[in-house]
């Protein structure tokens, strides 16, 4: 291993694990807001109850994602400092950007939501979260705009040292590669938290139907019970599950048919900007227009030859690239020469790339992560689609079937979106490479302005280091995952009550209606404090 | 002259002093926690002085680095590559800091809790003493060549300088937190916070003053430069007198006045020198040679002129909201989590 492959694993361990947390909060938090919005319009207080238990479930996970969002930062200018200096005039703006305009928001008016109970009036205290909301919706941007400039670099001309200098910040940030993946990402999020929701919620119905609670008519329709046992199992408790997984569903569902229209654009774009990468991801060895359904080849090789496309079916690559049926789509074996002749068939024979000046640059990215990213992510968000569907039919009558192995299947499928929003980003990063900023060979490529990753790794940076922080930072994240994952289990498991002490304490109001627990305690008394 | 590369130096001078001044009291809080009490409810209430600001304080070093990164690549490219070791450990730090902080109150067993106290006071300690540690280097010079990379193996950082800074800001942040905890708490957490800053104050700050002393010597001061370091000084004797006769505002204002006049002499001191090179002098990178050029500076003068005003608004405002003392009535009991099963009977 050399210092190259290792801060690309440094980089890629810490940019998945960050990406687990960023995709179910962007969502998570959208939804939360929306539930503490009909509180404060409705004063229902199933929506109360739902507000606490999805918010704190939020945070257990939010908190993770802001520790990796600082790697994140650090981490380009401690191992791609060669990077940092030859993108510094146009990559760094929308970082500062992100930290000025949005994660100032949405930290300081976090804060505020979360201790803000039973301090601020109602209204203002909604509004401090939906602040937080839309400035993590904004930093996600920020962020996106500076992937997509490394995707499709905009707004830049070739200085006189050879570095790209910004001449439009308007062209940056509205880079159509940048809206076409933010936009794909947002409903990606959505996914997530919307599949989140249905599964954690189903778990609880299918809880209250096997302990008895709730029951069903001749009709399939439920009876709603209570147990005056258990905190916080009242009548209400159902309306709080059947409408989180409902509302799940359909956010799942609509976030699927988001991320297929938005994803059809990036295609068509891809196919402009980088031809390579979308050859990759079919599989797509000679011009033409067929689509594969199934390609195997020998896993690592990106040797066309190796490839053997089993299934496929005609015209439809053309139509998925550029919108026309049995359009010719160019294929690796004709796109490799052009790159050669363009981009150079060795890397410059300059100091600067210590070990690989001069070696032969591998344009073509690793093809069966790119075929194979590109189809799972796909697959499993329709999977995903097709359950949201199939959960919104069986719960029709207000809750969930008997059965456990539904249920575990519901929880099951929480895992699906994530894997999707990993591969899909593993794909993207990958079918890259070689490049860290990609040039783009259509006419919107501005010339000369591309950098190869092995160009862009810490020149002064040693193995020892490199490794020192994989492994140190990977132990962390392990440890930090198991931690969370057993704290949302706790949490999960413990339904409203756990988040809501004074529904534990205060016992069952009798019609679950009147009761408000919110307004019965002592006032000095921190409503959430840690 | 050109403004701009000298109006980012002071804007990044102004978000990295707005750090120190605000996590500062975080990191010390995270200290405190550990060894100036036995009583879990006196650590709840250190922890919830700071806990609905923390975060936002925070984002003072993501927003500081980012502008470096925006402003002057070169620096941030060198001083982070050239500092990876540390950096990696402020990173764990910053982690298990934060995740403690949010995680600390979701479990009451006693080793859930305790394992979390430490995990708050050694990644604050960790956090507070790196991050003191890169200012200094990068205010004292690293051993950096003609690109700016590092000449020396991974630990060429480990120089007196570095020890001087840590320490200057685990000082700071400890004595700057008990004056913190004396005007936001209340009970015997209030108590022994004005004893310690009444007893401690010169040897937390003495670390920071030498520093700032070191960086005129170095650098040759400007008269700017030592003016700031005169007002640091009566700013801190003003402190220290003021804790000594247990008026709660008043020394925290003058230790804050400290920080604040301190952090400026530095980077009055080093100025227009970003990060000098040990190695030879016409390596060192300047406000001038490592600036991005005057169209992406001016997009980001606008920015920041636009957005940093709206931000210390609506952070004042959150200190407006939870300006009441946190006294341990205010505590709540401990709230068992279990899960929502009908046990058989």
């Amino acid at each position: 291993m050399d210092v190259l492959d290792i801060a690309r694993w440094q980089f890629g361990i810490t940019t998945v694990y960050h990406f687990l947390m960023v995709p179910l909060t962007l969502g998570l938090g959208m939804m939360v807001a929306i539930m503490q919005t009909r509180w404060v319009r409705t004063g229902d207080e199933k929506f109360l109850r739902m507000t606490k238990f999805w918010g704190k479930v939020y945070l257990i996970n939010f908190i993770v994602g802001v520790a990796t969002g600082l790697v994140q930062e650090f981490q380009f200018g401690m191992a791609w400092s060669e990077y940092s200096r030859f993108v510094g005039d146009v990559f760094g703006a929308p970082l500062a950007m992100e930290g000025l305009l949005a994660f100032f928001v949405e930290s300081t008016f976090l804060g505020i939501w979360i201790f803000g109970w039973g301090r601020l009036r109602k209204g203002l205290h909604l509004a401090a979260l939906w602040c937080a909301v839309i400035g993590s919706w904004i930093s996600a941007f920020f962020i996106i705009v500076a992937n997509s400039w490394m995707q499709h670099p905009v707004g830049v001309e070739l200085g006189a040292d050879g570095r790209p200098v910004m001449t439009d910040v308007w062209a940056v940030l509205t880079n159509n590669t940048a809206i076409a993946a933010y936009t794909h990402t947002i409903f990606g999020a959505l996914v997530v938290a919307g599949m989140f929701l249905l599964g954690i919620s189903w778990y609880h119905l299918w809880r209250r139907r096997h302990d008895g609670i709730d029951s069903v008519d001749e009709d399939g329709r439920v009876v709603v019970g209570q147990a005056d046992a258990v905190a916080g199992r009242d009548r209400k408790d159902h309306g709080v599950w059947i409408w989180s997984l409902r509302f799940g569903a359909v956010v799942a569902i609509a976030g699927f048919l988001g991320t297929v229209a938005s994803g059809d654009i990036q295609g068509k774009l891809m196919y402009e900007q980088q031809p390579m990468k979308m050859a990759a991801a079919e599989a797509a060895c000679h011009t033409g227009s067929s689509f594969s359904v199934l390609s195997l080849g020998d896993p690592g090789s990106t040797d066309c030859a190796d490839v053997i496309t089993l299934i496929e079916v005609p015209g439809v690559l053309g139509f998925l690239g550029t919108g026309e049926w049995g359009a010719e789509m160019p294929g690796i074996s004709d796109l490799e020469p052009q790159y050669v002749d363009q981009y150079g068939k060795t890397i410059p024979d300059d100091a600067l790339y210590g070990d690989m000046a001069g070696t032969d640059v591998q344009y073509v990215p690793v093809m069966w992560v790119t075929y194979w990213g590109f189809r799972l992510m796909i697959g499993l968000g329709g999977v995903v689609a097709f359950g949201g569907v199939v959960a919104l039919w069986l719960t029709r009558k207000g809750t969930v079937p008997r059965s456990p192995w539904i249920m575990r299947l519901a929880l099951l499928g929480m895992v699906a979106p994530f894997a999707a929003n990993i591969a899909g980003w593993i794909f993207t990063e990958l079918g890259r490479q070689p490049f860290v900023v990609a040039p783009n060979p259509d006419a919107t490529g501005v010339d000369g302005v591309f950098m190869y990753t092995a160009a862009a790794v810490s020149p002064g940076v040693t193995v020892g280091e490199l490794l020192f922080s994989v492994i140190t930072l990977s132990a962390v994240y392990g440890v930090m995952l198991v931690i969370e994952f057993y704290l949302m289990v706790k949490y999960v498991r413990g339904g409203v009550a756990a988040s809501m002490p004074e529904l534990a304490a205060s016992g069952h109001p009798d019609d679950g209606d009147e009761s408000r627990p919110d307004t019965d305690r002592r006032d000095d008394v921190l409503a959430f404090a840690y | 002259m050109e403004p701009l590369p000298v109006v980012w130096f002071i804007a990044i001078a102004v978000l990295w002093i707005g750090y120190l001044l605000l996590e500062g009291f975080d990191l010390g809080v995270g200290m405190h926690m550990v060894f100036s009490t036995r009583s879990e409810r006196d650590r709840r209430v250190m922890l919830n002085t700071i806990g609905p600001v923390w975060d936002g304080n925070e984002v003072w070093l993501i927003t500081a680095g980012a502008a470096m990164f925006a402003a002057f690549p070169a620096w941030y490219a060198s001083l982070f590559s050239t500092l990876y070791v540390p950096l990696t450990i402020t990173l764990v730090g910053l982690i298990v800091r934060a995740v403690g902080i949010e995680y600390r109150g979701k479990v009451h067993t006693e080793r859930w809790r305790t394992v979390w106290t430490w995990m708050i006071g050694l990644g604050s300690l960790i956090v507070a003493f790196c991050i003191g540690a890169a200012l200094a280097l990068t205010s004292t010079g690293l051993p950096i060549d003609a690109n700016g990379d590092r000449v020396g193996g991974p630990f060429v950082w480990l120089t007196a300088p570095a020890v001087l800074g840590g320490l200057a800001v685990v000082g700071f942040a400890l004595l700057h937190s008990a004056t913190f905890l004396g005007l936001k708490a209340d009970g015997p957490v209030r108590e022994r916070a004005g004893r310690f800053a009444a007893r401690w104050a010169p040897l937390c700050i003495a670390p920071a003053a030498l520093w700032a002393i070191w960086v005129q010597l170095a650098h040759g001061g400007s008269v700017l430069a030592w003016t700031l370091i005169v007002f640091a000084v009566l700013a801190a004797v003003f402190g220290w007198r003021a804790a000594q006769q247990r008026h709660e505002g008043r020394a925290f204002i003058g230790f804050a006045g400290f920080g604040l006049f301190g952090a400026a002499a530095i980077f009055a001191g080093m100025f227009p020198r970003l990060l000098p090179s040990t190695v030879d002098a016409a390596f060192d990178l300047t406000v001038w040679n490592a600036a991005n050029g005057p169209y992406t500076l001016g997009v980001m003068t606008v920015v920041a002129a636009v957005s940093l005003p709206v931000i210390l608004l609506y952070q004042a405002w959150s200190y407006w909201i939870f300006r009441k003392r946190v006294t341990p009535g205010m505590i709540p009991e401990v709230h068992i989590v279990l899960p929502a099963v009908l046990r058989a009977r």
